[in-house]
């Protein structure tokens, strides 16, 4: 049973600028946020079979619902995020509050070495990927990987709107991938391509890519996916997933969507 | 040029960072040395590289640096060089830092400085007077002497290939006597035409086959036409070169025809008795006389000589120095401003002289035998040319080229 850490959109809004998403004069709708995050959390527990732990919001904290930026977790191990933007790095001490009273063991980086967690940090069973530079520096793998046994492939993000590598690239559970190469450098997209064969390999169009068809959540043979991304899903469907699409217009104004709002436990 | 150390950590080679990093390194215009690599033997195990990346200038190095540190690369953690005083009077402290004849620089609160009076087999000395570290010879340290010690904080620059790319430059360390000497010395007599215009120094440090195999004229020459402005010798070969001036013979031989001359072993030991009791070379070149040959050109010329005795000379002449601690020191102090350096038919001369020159210093070694120019090319200079030929015919052909009528 899938397992993740969500965070209710209570004090959700768009109150800074960190990436090109975000427009505080835009801003975003807290009554449809609120509607399209319960739709997220319905099709995950009641589609997806999946168990979801609740946070409590923090008043003045607007991304904490984007939880999968708290850290990386394994097993009962949790190395925790240090945000490379003041604006986020306050919510580190609710995050690593909750992970202690639900009894993991929290591992800490070294102070100023940013690493923003499952958003940046990505993989199946054995292999795991380590987006870069633009928030989370690459010498923070050496750390997370020596303290979870993982092999962490960094990656390197050149486009500043896919910004953390769960913005475009999705790792599936039966070994495939949904990517927008066109967000790694050649080097990056070499990598990529010598672990994953073609045939397993899905290059999201840049219109879906936009609409964050990468930023997606993989339970088992589900694939919750934000809506807007017929041919990606037309992909999944072939290779044998069932796919659920959700309106998540109101989080892609800040630059995320269903990968950014879960954080998975297990 | 200057460079750094890099080193990269982790899954660089599955994740294509270290191609990327050298890829980089070479785009920013540097360029790089793998010094070390350990490659992971699964898929889980990390690997490590060790980087030397050069750059011309500290600018373009620190842009290097900083690019790379964005993949993961780290500057190898560095350390002040360490210092401990000399125990004695002509004694290093235990674990102190030879020097090679390679540019070195060492890292002084936390800044590079180099090395001044680069030389091989020296110590390290920071003088509390002078901010710049200079190498000491072993006999000169005095107790209490701050000599650097261990490794840290030290670094060395491997020789570039020179820019000018003549004969010094496409030679490398091969020694054969199977190599035609013809397009060498055209060469090396270019190198010295050139030298001349810009008033660098030429060094010469010769045995005594000069004289008796016929190279006295064509060194006069050289001397006498301002292309050597520094020799080193021993006691034989002046006094065989003013025994050819006061009997016509060497050693007793005549120059000419090569019959020996009655009581001809007797003719250096007269010519050395002969200077001394004028008191020194220059005075009897200044009285008349010696007008001919190598020495009468030294003085005439101002040409520097450093004359270093052995065990079997005899005499020895007026301004041999017979302390060897003393001829290096003397030899030492002549060598700021030489560019090139000819080692002729001296292994003795040769050998010293290539122990206190710099490995920038291009350096032509002649000797028939096969082993001096092969020890010479070993001391890993890119600008060492080994000749194996005799003595008189090297000094001949070479003064030919530059204008020497016999």
């Amino acid at each position: 049973m899938s397992r993740f850490l969500v965070c209710p959109p209570d004090h959700y809004q768009i109150a800074y600028e960190i990436n090109p998403w975000m427009d505080v004069k835009r801003g975003a709708d807290p009554t449809v946020a609120r509607v399209q995050w319960n739709a997220l959390a319905a099709v995950l527990e009641k589609n997806c079979g999946a168990t979801l732990e609740r946070i409590v919001p923090v008043a003045g904290l607007p991304d904490m619902v984007f939880t999968t930026n708290a850290g990386i977790v394994a097993g009962h191990t949790v190395v925790l995020s240090q945000f490379r933007y003041p604006e986020r790095q306050p919510e580190e001490t609710p995050f690593e509050q909750w992970f202690e009273s639900h009894g993991y063991e929290v591992k800490r980086l070294p102070p100023g070495l940013f690493f923003e967690g499952g958003g940046d940090m990505l993989g199946t069973r054995n292999m795991w990927f380590g987006g870069y530079p633009q928030r989370t520096d690459i010498r923070a793998y050496r750390y997370v990987g020596e303290f979870l046994g993982r092999e962490i492939l960094p990656l390197e993000l050149v486009d500043p709107r896919f910004y953390h590598l769960d913005t475009c690239f999705c790792p599936l559970s039966g070994g495939e991938v949904i990517w927008f190469p066109g967000a790694f450098d050649r080097y990056g997209q070499a990598a990529v391509m010598e672990r994953f064969p073609a045939e397993k390999r899905i290059a999201v169009p840049e219109e879906e890519a936009v609409r964050f068809a990468c930023n997606a959540v993989c339970i088992g043979k589900h694939v919750v996916i934000p809506e807007g991304s017929p041919s990606t899903m037309e992909r999944l469907e072939k290779l044998g997933y069932a796919t659920h699409a959700v309106g998540l217009s109101e989080f892609i104004k800040s630059g995320g969507a269903a990968k950014c709002l879960t954080l998975a436990l297990d | 040029m200057t460079h750094e150390t890099i080193v990269l950590h982790g899954h660089i080679i599955d994740s294509l960072l270290l191609p990327k990093v050298l890829d980089h390194i070479l785009q920013y215009g540097g360029s790089f040395e793998i010094a070390h690599i350990r490659i992971g033997k699964t898929r889980e195990e990390p690997s490590d590289a060790r980087i030397i990346v050069h750059a011309e200038s500290p600018e373009r190095l620190a842009e290097i640096i900083a690019a790379v540190q964005a993949h993961g690369a780290s500057v190898e953690k560095e350390a002040d060089c360490q210092w401990q005083e000399a125990p004695a009077d002509g004694v290093f402290p235990d674990d102190f830092y030879v020097t090679t004849h390679l540019l070195t620089e060492v890292r002084v609160h936390g800044k590079w400085v180099p090395v001044k009076e680069i030389e091989m087999d020296l110590g390290i000395w920071l003088d509390r007077n002078d901010p710049a570290p200079h190498t000491v010879p072993m006999a000169e340290v005095r107790k209490g002497d701050q000599i650097a010690v261990g490794r840290e904080g030290i670094r060395v620059t491997p020789l570039e290939r020179p820019a000018h790319l003549d004969v010094f430059g496409f030679m490398g360390a091969q020694v054969s006597s199977e190599r035609p000497h013809g397009h060498l010395i055209t060469g090396i007599a270019r190198r010295m035409q050139a030298l001349r215009r810009s008033e660098a120094r030429i060094l010469l440090a010769g045995g005594p086959a000069i004289i008796h195999g016929g190279g006295r004229e064509p060194l006069a020459w050289l001397i006498e036409s301002g292309y050597i402005h520094v020799l080193f010798c021993g006691n034989a070969l002046a006094a065989h070169d003013m025994e050819a001036h006061l009997y016509g013979t060497s050693l007793g031989l005549h120059l000419e025809g090569g019959s020996l001359a009655h009581h001809g072993h007797e003719h250096h030991l007269r010519t050395i008795n002969r200077i001394r009791a004028i008191g020194s070379i220059e005075e009897a070149v200044r009285q008349g006389v010696i007008t001919t040959g190598i020495m009468a050109a030294c003085v005439r010329r101002g040409v520097k000589i450093v004359m270093a005795g052995t065990i079997r000379d005899d005499g020895p002449l007026p301004g041999v120095i017979t302390d060897s601690v003393q001829a290096q020191a003397a030899m030492r102090a002549t060598l700021p401003g030489v560019e090139l350096a000819l080692l002729v038919a001296s292994t003795l001369h040769a050998v010293a002289t290539g122990n206190l020159l710099p490995a920038s210093v291009p350096t032509v070694c002649v000797d028939v035998n096969p082993a001096v120019p092969t020890k010479l090319a070993d001391r890993g200079s890119l600008q060492a040319i080994g000749l194996v030929m005799d003595a008189a015919s090297f000094l001949r052909e070479l003064a030919r080229h530059l204008g020497w009528k016999e």
